[in-house]
Order: C-alpha cells, then sequence, then structure tokens
C-alpha cells in the first residue's frame, strides 16, 4: 500500500500553504509504514477529528472515522478504545477543540492513560471560525474578537499534559515533515496516552512559518532524557507558547510506562465477549 | 382484599430505607404484593426520613396515604404522621425519644444496654412490628437475613429483643394477624434495578453515568453487579464524557447506555444531535426529579417530557419511552436498546425519583424480551455507512471488520464523506425522515398502550410514567379504563385512539404543572376533557389521587 492508497475523493479545501497538509501526509505515511512494519492494520485503525480546519481529516482519510463535535474527540475515542482495544485510535484535534472547548476531556485522558493518540494541529487560532484566539496564541494576538489584543496569556499544553499524567508527551512542527512523521508513529505504537503539539502555521490567519522554522530544535538531538518527568517539565517551560526570541524544542519531552485504563476497567475482559446477563440468578437476590 | 401499609420515620442515618426493605421482605414472604415509597431529603445526617411499605393481596403499584401502623424512630415522624392514622391503626414508637399513644418501646436504651449501635433500633422497631401484626418470627428472620449483609446476628438479637417486648404488651393481644396469601414470593426490585435488567437484556454491555439522583443507583447497581450483568460500567468525568464514551463505543459495535437526570441530560444534548446526524444508537435514561436546575433533588416530577422530545438541533427521529413501574422498566430498557439499534437513534427512557427509587413486585415474564440483531452490512461490494434504503435505515458496519465505516456529525454522502451540495443534503435529510416513518410504523405495530381497570369505562384516566400505580388503582376503584401510552414519541396514535374510543370523559393525569403531555396530546389532535397536576415534589397517593379525580369529574 502506497500513502495515495489512504486518500479519499473528498475535495481538499485547505488553504494552498496551510501546515495541515504535512500533517495529514506525515500521517498517511505514518500509517503505511507501520503496516508495512506489520505494527497496525488498516481495518483495526480509527481516526477520530473533532470541528475545525483540522477535522477534515476524516474526510480525508480513507480509514474508519468518527468526524465528532468541536471539542469532542477524545471522549468518542475512549469510548472505541474501551469497545475494542484492538482497534489502534487516534485523535486529530485543533488546538481550540482539544485546549479549549474540550480540555476536561484531554486532562482526563491523560490521567487515565487511555490507549489513544491525540495529534493537536496547534496553529494558535480558530481556523475554520476565521481568526479568533485560542489558548495557545500568544498575548497580545490580534484575532476577531480580540482586535485590541489577547487579553490573556497562552497555556502551555505540554507542561498541562505532564502535570496530567501523559506517558508520552511530544512536540512537533509541519516544516519538519520527517520529525512530525516520526512523532506521529512514536505516538501510535506507544502504549497508553499519548499527545503531540503539532505547531502549525495557518498562513491565512496566523502565519508561523518564519517564526518557527527559526527557532525549532529537536531535543533528541540534544541528548535529552525523555524518562526523566523533571527535566521533561525543565524542556516544556523552555518556550511559554509566547513571541520571545529564545528557541523551541521540539521532539519527544517524557515517555514513560504505565498500566492503561482500558487494561484497568477491562481486566482483560472484551466488551464483545462479555456473557449474557444471568437474570433468573440475579432475580433470585431480590426476594 | 387484605392489605396493610405501614409507614417507618425516622432521622437521615437511622437506617429508614433498610428497615423499610426489611418490612417488605417479610411480607413478601407471606405472598403478599409489594411497593415501598422512600421520601427523604438531599442530605447525608439528620431531617427526616420515611419509607411507606405497602403490602397488598391484589396487585398494586402505589403508596396510600393513610397508614395501618406508624413506627417512629423519633418524635418528628410522630408529629409528622399522625394525620395519616386510622381508628384501628397502631404506632409503635421510641419511648426514649418520643411520645405518643400507642406500644413505646424504650429502643435507645436497649441499644444501649446491649452494646449495639444506635442504628439498630430499626431491627427492634422491625420485630415489635412484626409481633403486633401477629407475624412469627421465623419470617422476620428470614427477611432480616436476605436484607441485611452486614451485622446480621446483632440485627437478629435486636428483632427478636423487639419481638419479644412487644408479644408481651397489649398491643399483641388485640388479634392482629397478617394472614399468609397465595402466591410470592415475587422478586422486589426498584425502578432503577428493573432498568439495569432490561438494558442488559437489550445487549448492553457498557453503562456510563456521571452520579446524579435519581439514577445514581442505577450506576450503582450494574458497577455491583457487572459480571452477573454480562455489562461493565464506568464513571467518567462528565456528562458530555459519559455519552460520547458510550457513542464512541456504539461506533465500535458494542450496545452502551447512559443514565442521569435533567442536569446532566442538559449537558448530553449537543450528542443527541450528533446521534441523530450520525445515525449512532444512543440510549439515554433520564430519570427526572424536581427542578428547574437543581430543583429538589430527591424528589419527583414529570416536568421534563418536551425537554426529552426536543432536546437536540434539528429534525431527527428519536424514541421517547415512558415506564410506569418495575416490570415496563425492565421491558422498555430492552425495548430501547433494540430500538436505538434497529433505528440507530437516540432512544430516552424517561423515569424520575418515583420510578427509579419505589421498590416494586416484579413479575414480569423475562423470555418476553430478548436482544434483537440490528440491520448489518452483507459484505458485498463496498461499504457505504449511510447508504440510501427504502426505509432509510442503512445496514451497520464496525471499525475491525474490513469495511471503512465513516460516521459524520456534518451533512455527509453516502459514504459518510462531508457534503454542502443541496441535492445531497435534502436526500439525506429525506432519509431520516423515511427512518422516523419507518420508527412510528413500528411503534405503532407494536403493543405500546398499557390498558388497565375497566377498559370498556366511560372515565378514560389518560397518564404517563410512574403515575401509573397511583392511576391505575384509582381507575380500578372508580370502574374507569387507565390508558396509559408506553412509548410518547413517536405517539402509538392508532393504538392510544382505539383505547380511547367511546370514553366519554378523558382525564389527564400528570405530576407537572402545565400538563405537557396534555399538551402534546392536542398536538395530535386527541383531547382531555380534564387534567388533575401534581407537583409539589411528591407522587400521588392513590387515595389522594382517587379523590382528586372523583373532584374533576364533578
Ligand atoms: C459547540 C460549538 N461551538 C462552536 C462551534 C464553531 N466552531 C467551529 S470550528 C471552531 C474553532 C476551530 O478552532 P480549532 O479547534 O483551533 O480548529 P482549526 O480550525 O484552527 O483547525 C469553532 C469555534 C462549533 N462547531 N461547535
Ligand atoms: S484557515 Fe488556516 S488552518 Fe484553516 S485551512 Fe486555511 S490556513 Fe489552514
Ligand atoms: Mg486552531
Amino acid at each position: 500500500m502506497r500513502a495515495s492508497d489512504l486518500k479519499t475523493y473528498a475535495k481538499n479545501t485547505w488553504c494552498p500553504g496551510c501546515g495541515n497538509f504535512a500533517i495529514e501526509l506525515a500521517a498517511r505515511q505514518a500509517f503505511v509504514e507501520l503496516m508495512e512494519e506489520g505494527k497496525l492494520k488498516i481495518e483495526n485503525l480509527v481516526v477520530l477529528s473533532g470541528i475545525g480546519c483540522h477535522a477534515k481529516m476524516s474526510d480525508y482519510l480513507r480509514a474508519n472515522s468518527f468526524y465528532s463535535l468541536h471539542g469532542r474527540v477524545v471522549a468518542p475515542a475512549t469510548g472505541v478504545k474501551l469497545a475494542n482495544p484492538e482497534l489502534t485510535v487516534v485523535g486529530f484535534a485543533g488546538d481550540g477543540d482539544a485546549y479549549g472547548e474540550g480540555l476536561e476531556h484531554l486532562v482526563f485522558a491523560a490521567k487515565r492513560n487511555v490507549g489513544i493518540s491525540m495529534i493537536i494541529h496547534d496553529n494558535g487560532v480558530y481556523g475554520l471560525t476565521t481568526g479568533q484566539f485560542t489558548p495557545t496564541s500568544p498575548p497580545g494576538f490580534q484575532g476577531k474578537s480580540t482586535p485590541r489584543g489577547s487579553p490573556e496569556d497562552p497555556m502551555n499544553p505540554i507542561a498541562l499534559m505532564l502535570s496530567s499524567g501523559a506517558t508520552f508527551v511530544a512536540r512537533a512542527f509541519s516544516g519538519n515533515l520527517q520529525h512530525l512523521k516520526g512523532m506521529i508513529r512514536e505516538a501510535i505504537t506507544h502504549r497508553g496516552f499519548s499527545i503531540v503539539d503539532v505547531l502549525q502555521p495557518c498562513v491565512t490567519f496566523r502565519n508561523t512559518w518564519d517564526f518557527f522554522s527559526k527557532r525549532v530544535y529537536d531535543l533528541q538531538e540534544r541528548g535529552h532524557d525523555a524518562s526523566n518527568w523533571n527535566e521533561a517539565m525543565e524542556r516544556a517551560r523552555e518556550w511559554d507558547y509566547g513571541g520571545g526570541a529564545g528557541e523551541i524544542p521540539i521532539g519527544i519531552f517524557y515517555r514513560a510506562e504505565r498500566p492503561t485504563f482500558e487494561d484497568r476497567v477491562l481486566r482483560g475482559r472484551r466488551p464483545r465477549e462479555l456473557p449474557m446477563p444471568e437474570l433468573e440468578k440475579v432475580l433470585k437476590g431480590h426476594v | 382484599m387484605e392489605e396493610f401499609s405501614i409507614l417507618i420515620g425516622g432521622q437521615a442515618g437511622d437506617g429508614i430505607k433498610q428497615a423499610g426493605n426489611a418490612i417488605a421482605r417479610v411480607f413478601n414472604r407471606l405472598g403478599y404484593w409489594i411497593f415501598v415509597y422512600e421520601d427523604y431529603p438531599s442530605l447525608i445526617r439528620g431531617g427526616h426520613n420515611f419509607a411507606m411499605v405497602r403490602a397488598s393481596s391484589e396487585r398494586i403499584a402505589s403508596h396510600r396515604d393513610g397508614i395501618d401502623a406508624l413506627v417512629a424512630l423519633n418524635q418528628e415522624a410522630v408529629d409528622r404522621h399522625s394525620w395519616r392514622l386510622g381508628e384501628d391503626s397502631v404506632v409503635i414508637f421510641d419511648s426514649d425519644t418520643a411520645k405518643a399513644e400507642g406500644l413505646g418501646i424504650p429502643m435507645s436504651g436497649i441499644v444501649k444496654r446491649r452494646g449495639l449501635p444506635a442504628i439498630l433500633r430499626n431491627a427492634i422497631a422491625l420485630g415489635a412490628l412484626a409481633a403486633v401484626l401477629g407475624i412469627g418470627l421465623d419470617v422476620v428472620e428470614d427477611a432480616i437475613r436476605a436484607a441485611v449483609d452486614k451485622r446480621v446476628e446483632e440485627n437478629l438479637e435486636a428483632a427478636r429483643e423487639g419481638y419479644g417486648i412487644a408479644n408481651g404488651s397489649p398491643w399483641a393481644a388485640e388479634g392482629r394477624r397478617v394472614e399468609r396469601v397465595p402466591g410470592g414470593p415475587r422478586p422486589l426490585l426498584t425502578g432503577n434495578e428493573a432498568l439495569a435488567l432490561g438494558l442488559a437484556r437489550g445487549g448492553m454491555k457498557i453503562y456510563a453515568a456521571y452520579p446524579m439522583t435519581p439514577t445514581s443507583a442505577l450506576l450503582h447497581y450494574i458497577a455491583a453487579h457487572e459480571d452477573e450483568l454480562g455489562a461493565i460500567a464506568i464513571h467518567p468525568e462528565s456528562e458530555i464524557a459519559v455519552i460520547g464514551i458510550a457513542q464512541g463505543a456504539a461506533y465500535a459495535g458494542i450496545r452502551s447506555a447512559v443514565g442521569t437526570s435533567g442536569g446532566g441530560f442538559s449537558l448530553m444534548v449537543e450528542h443527541i444531535s450528533l446521534a441523530g446526524q450520525a445515525e449512532i444508537p444512543t440510549v439515554i435514561v433520564l430519570g427526572q426529579r424536581l427542578d428547574p436546575a437543581t430543583g429538589a433533588p430527591t424528589y419527583t416530577k414529570q416536568g421534563n417530557l418536551f425537554f426529552a422530545m426536543f432536546a437536540g438541533h434539528g429534525e431527527f427521529p428519536r424514541a421517547v419511552l415512558a415506564p410506569g413501574d418495575a416490570n415496563e422498566a425492565f421491558h422498555l430498557a430492552a425495548e430501547a436498546m433494540n430500538l436505538a439499534w434497529r433505528f440507530q437513534i437516540p432512544v430516552i427512557i424517561l423515569s424520575d425519583k418515583h420510578l427509579s427509587e419505589s421498590t416494586f413486585s416484579f413479575h414480569f415474564d423475562i423470555s418476553r424480551a430478548a436482544t434483537e440483531p440490528p440491520k448489518l452490512w452483507d459484505g458485498a461490494g463496498e461499504y457505504r455507512r449511510y447508504a440510501q434504503t427504502e426505509d432509510g435505515i442503512s445496514p451497520l458496519a464496525f471499525p475491525g471488520g474490513g469495511a471503512v465505516v465513516k460516521a459524520n456529525s456534518y451533512e455527509h454522502d453516502e459514504f459518510g464523506i462531508t457534503t454542502e451540495d443541496a441535492d445531497l443534503i435534502a436526500k439525506a435529510q429525506d432519509k431520516r425522515l423515511r427512518k422516523a416513518k419507518a420508527l412510528e410504523e413500528y411503534v405503532n405495530g407494536k403493543e405500546m398502550v398499557s390498558v388497565e381497570g375497566d377498559p370498556e369505562g366511560k372515565i378514560a384516566l389518560l397518564f404517563w410514567g410512574s403515575t401509573k400505580g397511583a392511576a391505575a388503582e384509582v381507575a380500578e376503584r372508580i370502574g374507569a379504563r387507565a390508558i396509559q401510552p408506553l412509548c410518547l414519541m413517536p405517539l402509538p396514535k392508532r393504538e392510544l385512539e382505539e383505547r380511547l374510543e367511546g370514553a366519554e370523559r378523558v382525564v389527564g393525569i400528570e405530576g407537572n404543572s402545565r400538563g405537557q403531555f396534555c399538551g402534546w396530546l392536542r398536538c395530535h389532535g386527541i383531547q382531555v376533557d380534564g387534567v388533575v397536576l401534581k407537583y409539589d415534589g411528591r407522587p400521588f397517593a392513590a387515595d389522594e389521587l382517587e379523590e382528586r379525580v372523583r373532584r374533576s369529574l364533578r
């Protein structure tokens, strides 16, 4: 199978030059590589997406998909995984989607270590609703709802996910396709909850190609120890999602092993194979 | 007809619920039909709690305001409930904490002397009640063993002491004797328990809920009985997560259900619309309680009918089912699972505090309910999740089975790809409308209207949900027909009109302030001649309702 076999007939409507193209291509390439290596079965892949420019992934990928509501990728993804833990569950969400409207679900997915991968198309803007500030927009960002500049400081999703108990936390950049593909692969093959915050330029409402190209560096190339939570937190705080001049790390911040939610809830059971209820027996206890 | 109504009252923390349960089990062992109403405030300690146990040789499913015995663990119970007493009624009370006319037993002193926990006053009272009613100690002991799982011996000891004291008193010598009646014992189920069994019978494998009265006990029950029910209970971070998880599971081919009350249902509303658009089988138990907002959490109301029927933006089919007792709760819960999967729609089961938390004698033939298979893809050609069909129902396939299954909250083509094409949009809506039609026909072809009382009676009492117990009993007593649609949306109009044919006067009975169901009937051209409404958080008692119905007929 080739990466192009994973495309549907849906017409692509992203703006030319949008950072989403790289994420979509990297995802297809990662899927194909994993299939070839026997690490993924295409019929077992389920992608989910929220609502926003990013969410068109569901239309564009020729795979099982659940095109959900705005902010509601994580909960259905959790349901899919619980229903059938043999499935490979990958959620694609926007920064507004995952860090705004549906933040609570993300925190809990990390806390539970549910076996899903979340790829966040973090463009620091609401793209589809034509340019308002999001939880990761820099202070002073002039969006349509904040013409005098965002009155808030951005949140740091890497630090948030580390604090929430995520067992795989990474950052990637649309401008570095090979690295991005690698991060998606690592996220998918990780056992438990994984998240990749992808710095995704939105050419129309927040063009960050230049900004990020000049600043990103690869954590792994500099020998970061991803098994050390404190170090991960330190690296996470190197950039606060603001404007400054400093460097911006990409790569794997943290990776750990912990029992997964589905392991702990299902205890080896498979919902499909649960026995029919023993009602007669239950009713006897009620006399 | 032999019947007894007993009220046991005290403070929260006095073990009133457990005592009510034990009294119910005593009468159940003697062959009686049981109904238990529980009344308690939304707090953990203090406040007034009471349970009303009604036992009858005839089938009943309601309580009466009047009582034959009052068991009072404190003065408040005496003061609040003495109006319920009749001439022959008896009062058994803790003479250390209350004054009353009747059989006083120093229960607080006894537990102290014996070194028993204070809560076991309830067992002393139970023993005394049995002695006064002429019930054998063996029946009480048996019931305690079945009802209690902790401190069984101490419970038995306390009950024996109460029994002994009462037996030697003039109150026992009055010759009251609860006779064994034919039949029984029957399983005693709360509405919540019956819903759990019905959902499991309908194939539910995952139940998700966030605690909220009056359906918390449904979550607790399923969690405690996962193995017997063949289902898994989970408690996520919010009702939005609850329904999202359930829908993810359903998309993956696993039958799921959720339960909540009005507040949590409000949070789920966007996902109801998603169920409509993406055609995801979604079963929701909506246990109504007194609202708006937080309302009075432990009190009942039938106020969410319109909300259940219209929650969710857009035009899409749904079913709203309304069981009135434990039998129907079981039956309709299984039916809800099957309807949701047959039509790939949201199905809402309307319960309320009164149904969910009251206890009933269960006598439904469980073999009448089963998990029915949905329409599945035959594997031929390329799978289209939203294939156009005559009845609007597209065959299902699930991820992992080889088909590419695309669920979509956007308007979509047959494959499940987003579309804004005018023609495809209209076609997709037509498909949902055909499905609505198929659902309506299906519901009309099932028996979805319950009739009790005299089916030919000139007066028809028309009601829904938990009002059933009281209303059916009133109909029986005044020679009216009791007519109760089990499916409120779509309305089984044909069947309903047949049942109403020849009725000269139709009285609507509802536990809300605006007669929502009567309004819904008017939308279908069905008129009621009068309404009896109640919205003080308390359910209709059978005798109270009879009085109100008679007044409305004058
Ligand atoms: C409940 C709800 N609120 C608002 C919207 C409108 N809406 C659609 S997309 C979107 C924001 C998208 O931003 P983001 O998640 O960052 O995705 P992007 O378009 O940037 O990829 C909003 C607010 C919606 N669809 N649903
Ligand atoms: S608006 Fe921005 S995020 Fe959306 S497609 Fe265009 S460039 Fe990409
Ligand atoms: Mg965005």
